[in-house]
């Protein structure tokens, strides 16, 4: 029971880290129906940025709840900026092109992410600080869950809730559901779309840092190649759980974790991975929307 | 052209424009580049000067990113306005022609065409065996290009798990010939049936998913495929892979021990480094290229092609056709599947081991990039992209550092700058000639 | 289950009790409807009535939830016999001799006028795998008898001088024509024409009337069309049957449609 338990809670935990990569899968598509290749890349720069702050802030003495907010803050920002700016590079010009060229070139910017950091960083795996503060009323049950899975959890589960909020009740979200729904009608009735989809992928590209602080804390360790195979699990995920679709994106993140969790836990740890695109076939074939997708009839 | 849009820049504002950029890159690589982190000493060293170096460059590349984007669209509006005031009367009809074309039209194709394969063909006698063994790498890249250039480009499938088929034909030979001794030519057919049924496994429950759904279950059947051959250590040798594979052999001859002292005495230009067995492979791979050219040309013109072409543009007023999706799809898919299968077998005999890191995703999208940038739909276009994207690495060894970074970059600029890839596909044009008697003929050009 | 026997034996196409439902929706609500051997015939009605469902039903993109669809379908011995359409996948409607063209046009953009043409071919051909890769004699006879045939069938219908187009270049009434050839490439005893007038100005309308005319004349075919055009509508078609919320609410002569106290009540309402 105790076996079944721990697998629980770490299956929770990596879910957790994907539902926050697979959002902005999901964001993405559903806006631009594009396969954001370079978000992956995205996550692992959050990552980086975070260590790289977490270290520039603790020499100059800060430390505590402090220093992690702090580095949060500023992965944030900058995994937002990268967000931003690759939007307007490899995406944007090519609005009008046909549907497999913001692929290539999503694909070629995740290349080029990848080297850069590998380049001016290293190619080598960097050890990560513990940021995570103690928690003090965690220390009886410590054994079953240490206080980095309960922040993980705690802050995937508030952003879920702010992200909700601001997609269901602010201007800005209802323009996002707008120009999802229909990108012409939208512009017609005076949304700028180059607003809202620069939007989608800076809050998306912050969900990403999130992730990528949190891995490196739960992980202790991170590499310029982090952000490849999490980058292709959450898209999975954003898949399994019909993709456009935000809650689907969080309960695909979870079923991956849960099924990854248990197949290392129960079957072998070499068939993880093999795991999760198992699971996505199976779940295309038998619901070809995704979980929570709908598979609309074509219109003819 | 270019006179209509360059006279009326306003030099002040793109200066502007191009240092805000400059500001804006600054800011933006600042902790990275800045910022390197010691990992021996766990701590920072700092290196404000390349924020110069960034600043300097990017001012620079951002004035010529934005007049390159001008230009671009300058051209696309006035190809639309031309097209809104229609076609001059004595315009030529038919869509426009390439170099390609002109080339491949002209009286002198023939011989042309036998030059170059003779030169082709020559190549191991004066060429260094290094050049050789690139040529036989980027010779498997443009038929597993022309290969995937049938899933994707001439039937619109797209499919990011393609290297599972090359790792497929690969593996046959592998173990075959490890384990039951079998030889190259009779593992070159197995090997292409084992991928063709991998595909045809694959496909039948996958193909009646939408375009990306389907590229995200063919990325996860690579991965799968990668995987299990990771992890199957038993029989594949896992991550150690497999080795001592033999090369192709010639009626049981031994290449290198009997035939290469003879050829040496007669050719001194040759080398005498060459590995003849790999002179031999890349006879076949040029006879297997060629192959794969003529299929892929008759198949493009034939009413199995057309039907894919259907599919690609339209499936739903494919079926309306007359057209089984169902079936026209998986013939498509398989057809690619046996094409990596034969591909993946010369491979395996080319560098003797292979283990699964030669099978990873990034093939899959190295492949994909040779269809997309050489051009969707277009031979010639595949060709010249596997050349491209295979020799180009190899000759930037000299920035060997730089090289994925600067291949990453070129992905992106060609999208933007040239979305249809270098060379566009042409469609074959019709040509009618009447009979006597009044029975028609119709001829192809 | 009853044997498949049609109402009138001068019918082409009969659909008996057809019904459609997504959902709860009911798109289709008993629909009985036939057209008659060489007949042009005419289905009106207003907006989301439930017409190009219909159509979707009969070529197969869609299997009605309940009822019958049979068709008289030419035997290649010559002679017809009537078979069940419902559960067909549309290529083998297609390929029993249905064919059809699109409300908002479906061409083949990027592939030539003539291409275009030789796909509609596709189900009267037989070459396959070995025959496209090793153009053995019979392929290519084939091969040509088919790009003559389309070229032919192009020239009849006035758009050989773009043979060699792209379809997405040519202007938008050659376009509509296009698509009626390329429908007609698949040699139908049924064609279907969802709304061929849309977008057309006068002149186009017009020559569309003799098209439809010459069609049906020429190649022998019954003509069922979806139209909002009034004018085109009476002056072309022998029978009009008219839909309101996926019901049939009258049929009939054009003359007698054009008075029929319920059709008059769907298109302009009530006092």
């Amino acid at each position: 029971m105790d076996y079944f338990r721990d697998l629980l809670i770490s299956g929770l935990t990596k879910g957790s880290i994907y539902a926050l990569i697979a959002l902005g899968y999901t964001m993405v598509y559903g806006i631009i129906a594009l396969i954001n290749f370079a978000h992956g890349e995205i996550y692992m720069i959050g990552a980086f940025t975070a260590l790289i702050a977490s270290m520039v802030l603790s020499q100059l003495g800060m430390a505590g709840w402090g220093l992690l907010l702090a580095v949060g803050a500023v992965a944030v920002v900058y995994a937002a900026m990268y967000g931003w700016t690759v939007e307007k590079i490899a995406y944007k010009p090519l609005r009008q092109a046909s549907r497999l060229a913001p692929l290539i070139s999503a694909i070629g910017m995740s290349i080029f992410l990848q080297n850069y950091v590998q380049l001016v960083q290293t190619p080598n795996f960097l050890t990560f600080p513990d940021l995570i503060p103690e928690i003090s009323f965690l220390e009886p049950i410590s054994h079953i869950v240490n206080k980095t899975q309960l922040a993980i959890w705690i802050i995937t589960a508030l952003i879920m809730v702010v992200l909700t909020c601001l997609i269901k009740f602010t201007r800005m979200g209802m323009a996002m559901r707008a120009v999802a729904q229909d990108k012409d009608m939208a512009r017609l009735t005076g949304v700028n779309i180059d607003r809202v989809i620069s939007t989608t992928f800076v809050m998306g590209s912050s969900l990403a840092a999130v992730g990528g602080l949190l891995i490196g804390c739960y992980m202790q360790q991170i590499d310029f190649y982090i952000g490849f195979l999490a980058g292709m699990k959450a898209f999975t995920a954003a898949v399994l759980g019909g993709i456009g679709s935000i809650p689907g994106a969080v309960l695909g993140a979870l079923v991956l974790g849960f099924a990854e969790s248990f197949a290392a836990g129960y079957l072998s740890s070499d068939y993880e991975d093999v795991v999760a695109f198992v699971l996505l076939i199976v779940i295309l074939i038998v619901r070809p929307g995704g979980l929570l997708g709908s598979s609309q009839t074509q219109k003819v | 052209m270019p006179r209509d849009f360059t006279t009326g820049i306003n030099w002040g504002r793109e200066f502007k424009s191009s240092f805000a950029a400059a500001l804006w890159m600054c800011l933006l690589t600042c902790p990275m580049v800045a910022f390197k982190i010691n990992a021996a000493e766990n701590t920072i060293d700092y290196r404000w000067n390349y924020l110069i170096y960034v600043a300097a460059g990017t001012f620079i590349l951002s004035g010529v990113w934005r007049f390159m984007l001008a230009r671009r669209d300058y051209i696309r509006q006035s190809k639309a306005e031309a097209e809104f005031e229609g076609p001059a009367p004595d315009a030529p009809r038919g869509p426009a022609k390439t170099w390609v074309d002109v080339v491949m039209s002209s009286k002198y194709r023939n011989q042309g065409i036998g030059v170059g394969l003779l030169v082709l063909a020559s190549l191991p006698l004066w060429a260094s065996p290094y050049t050789i063994n690139i040529l036989i790498t980027a010779l498997i890249y443009i038929s597993l290009g022309l290969g995937l250039n049938i899933v994707v480009g001439v039937s619109g499938l797209l499919n990011l798990g393609y290297v599972a088929f090359y790792a497929i034909g690969a593996y046959t030979y592998a173990l075959l010939n490890h384990y039951f001794g079998l030889g190259f030519w009779v593992c070159l057919p197995l090997g292409a049936l084992a991928s063709t049924l991998m595909g045809l496994m694959l496909g039948f429950p996958v193909l009646r998913l939408r375009g990306d759904y389907l590229a995200i279950v063919t990325l996860g059947f690579g991965e799968i495929v990668r995987l299990v051959l990771v992890n199957m250590g038993d029989i594949t040798m896992g991550p150690r892979g497999i080795s001592n594979i033999s090369p192709p052999s010639l009626f049981g001859l031994d290449l290198n021990k009997v035939v290469k002292p003879v050829l040496l005495e007669w050719v001194p230009t040759m080398s005498p480094n060459l590995d003849l067995n790999k002179a031999f492979l890349f006879f076949i791979m040029m006879a297997v290229v060629i192959i794969t050219i003529v299929v892929v040309f008759r198949l493009e013109n034939s009413r199995l092609g057309r039907a894919w072409l259907a599919m690609r543009e339209d499936e739903i007023a494919c079926q309306a056709m007359g057209i089984d999706r169902t079936r026209a799809k998986l013939t498509a898919f398989a057809l690619g599947a046996t094409w990596a299968g034969l591909a993946g077998v010369v491979f395996a005999a080319q560098v003797t081991f292979i283990n699964p890191t030669s099978f990873t995703f990034m093939q899959s999208v190295m492949i994909l990039s040779i269809v997309v940038l050489g051009g969707m739909g277009s031979i010639p276009g595949v060709i010249i992209g596997a050349l491209v994207l295979i020799l180009l690495p190899e000759y930037l060894r000299a920035f060997s550092d730089y090289r994925m970074l600067i291949f990453g970059a070129l992905m992106v600029l060609m999208m933007v700058f040239r979305p249809g890839g270098l060379i566009q596909s042409v469609r074959e044009t019709y040509v009618y000639k009447p009979l006597e008697g009044g029975a028609g003929g119709e001829a192809k050009k | 289950m009853t044997e498949n026997v049609m109402n009138n034996p001068a019918s082409i196409i009969e659909t008996q009790d057809v019904s459609m439902i997504f959902g709860g929706l009911v798109a289709l609500d008993e629909v009985n409807f036939r057209v008659e051997k060489g007949s042009i015939t005419a289905l009106i009605g207003p907006n989301g009535a439930g017409k190009t469902t219909f159509f979707n039903c009969l070529t197969g993109i869609y299997t009605p939830t309940r009822g019958r669809i049979l068709f008289k379908a030419p035997q290649p011995e010559g002679g017809d016999q009537v078979v069940p359409l419902r559960g067909l996948s549309p290529d083998k409607v297609t390929t029993l001799g249905v064919a059809r063209t699109f409300q908002n046009i479906r061409l083949f953009n990027n592939l030539t006028v003539l291409e275009n043409v030789l796909i509609g071919c596709h189900c009267r051909m037989k070459a396959g795998l070995w025959g496209a890769l090793f153009r053995d004699k019979n392929t290519m006879a084939e091969e040509n008898a088919m790009a003559e045939y389309s070229y032919q069938l192009l020239e009849k219908y006035g758009l050989s001088r773009a043979v060699n187009d792209l379809a997405k270049n040519l202007p938008y009434g050659d376009q509509r024509r296009l698509e009626i050839v390329r429908a007609l490439a698949t040699r139908p005893s049924l064609l279907l024409l969802d709304e061929p007038a849309a977008g057309l100005n006068i002149n186009e309308t017009r020559e569309l009337k003799d098209l439809i005319h010459l069609i049906r004349d020429r190649e022998n075919l019954s003509i069922l069309l979806i139209e909002h055009d009034m004018s085109l509508v009476m002056s072309i078609s022998e029978k009009v049957y008219v839909m309101e919320y996926g019901r049939v609410i009258a049929q009939g002569g054009p003359l007698e449609i054009k008075n029929d106290p319920a059709v008059i009540k769907a298109y302009l309402g009530e006092e």
